[in-house]
């Protein structure tokens, strides 16, 4: 008998917690943005994990779409890291207090 | 029952590379200060990920996780970081004192996750079924719940990936003709 759920769980709890802190204390735009996909996939592994002990493929789905939201996340925050790089502003998510173009 | 079991002890060993070169990668990601080391943590992130999803026989979602995350997202992240260049590191904190606040929630959540996951584990609400069948994660599977139980959830996402295109060729363009605008510094 392999792994039981419960260990893929604490697995997926353990990602999001590091990703969760690597939002809030990393300075650095796209490393914000790289913890963010670490909680994404830490999510994706815990409905995954459901999906398998449920056996029920709609949490499969879910995880699908959580790809296509991440990959959408990621091509706007890195148009956005490379707008600001382009105006010279610093790369500090603490600095950046305005949106006005 | 030894063919069994040696079975077992593969599929642990295999979880177990695959578990701890998932955490320690995250870990990496987080701790490392130069992005694009971080960027190629996360790489190893997703690759021992998809094994973790192989292991939970969803093989669809680990292909699709290779080649969209590990293909495509991560050669975008890398792309920037290169095309960003070198630059000198933000520190880790130094910022108000309410996100060490939230940074030590985040690590208390993160153990009560993994206390409440052991508990429910331990009373045995968490039963893993060890047979789904072979067409438990298989493309026919997904492309079928896809067409059918979750067609609108389908072509939502068909939608938000078009807007999150235009969204960064517009990003793209304006900020090229703005910096034509704006005097160099």
């Amino acid at each position: 008998m392999g792994p039981g759920v419960a260990w893929y769980l604490a697995v997926a709890g353990f990602l999001f917690g590091t990703g969760t802190l690597g939002v809030l204390l990393r300075r650095n735009p796209l490393i914000v943005l790289l913890s963010l996909e670490i909680m994404l996939n830490g999510a994706n592994l815990a409905l995954i994990g459901f999906a398998r002990n449920l056996r029920d493929g709609s949490g499969q789905i879910f995880a699908l779409a959580v790809m296509a939201v991440a990959a959408s996340e990621v091509v706007v925050g890195l148009g956005l890291v490379v707008a600001l790089n382009r105006k010279r502003i610093t790369l500090d998510v603490d600095r950046l207090n305005t949106l006005r173009g | 029952m030894l063919v069994a079991s040696a079975g077992n002890v593969l599929v642990w060993a295999v979880w177990m590379a695959a578990a701890f070169a998932c955490l320690g990668s995250g870990v990496a990601v987080v701790s490392f200060s130069n992005p694009f080391y971080s960027a190629l943590a996360l790489i190893g992130n997703l690759g021992s990920l998809a094994v973790l999803y192989l292991l939970l026989s969803a093989e669809f979602v680990a292909a699709a996780q290779v080649l969209v995350y590990a293909g495509a997202v991560m050669v975008m992240f890398l792309f920037v970081i290169a095309y960003i260049g070198p630059r000198s590191e933000s520190p880790w904190m130094g910022g108000p004192s309410w996100q060490a606040v939230g940074a030590v929630l985040a690590a208390g959540a993160l153990l009560i996750e993994i206390v409440v996951v052991i508990g429910l584990k331990a009373s045995g609400r968490l039963s893993h079924s060890e047979h789904v069948g072979a067409a438990f994660g298989s493309p026919a599977t997904i492309g079928r719940l896809f067409l059918t139980d979750h067609l609108l959830a389908f072509e939502i996402t068909s939608i938000v990936l078009l807007v999150a295109a235009v969204g960064g060729v517009i990003l793209g363009s304006h900020s090229r003709r703005s910096a034509d605008e704006v005097p160099s510094l």
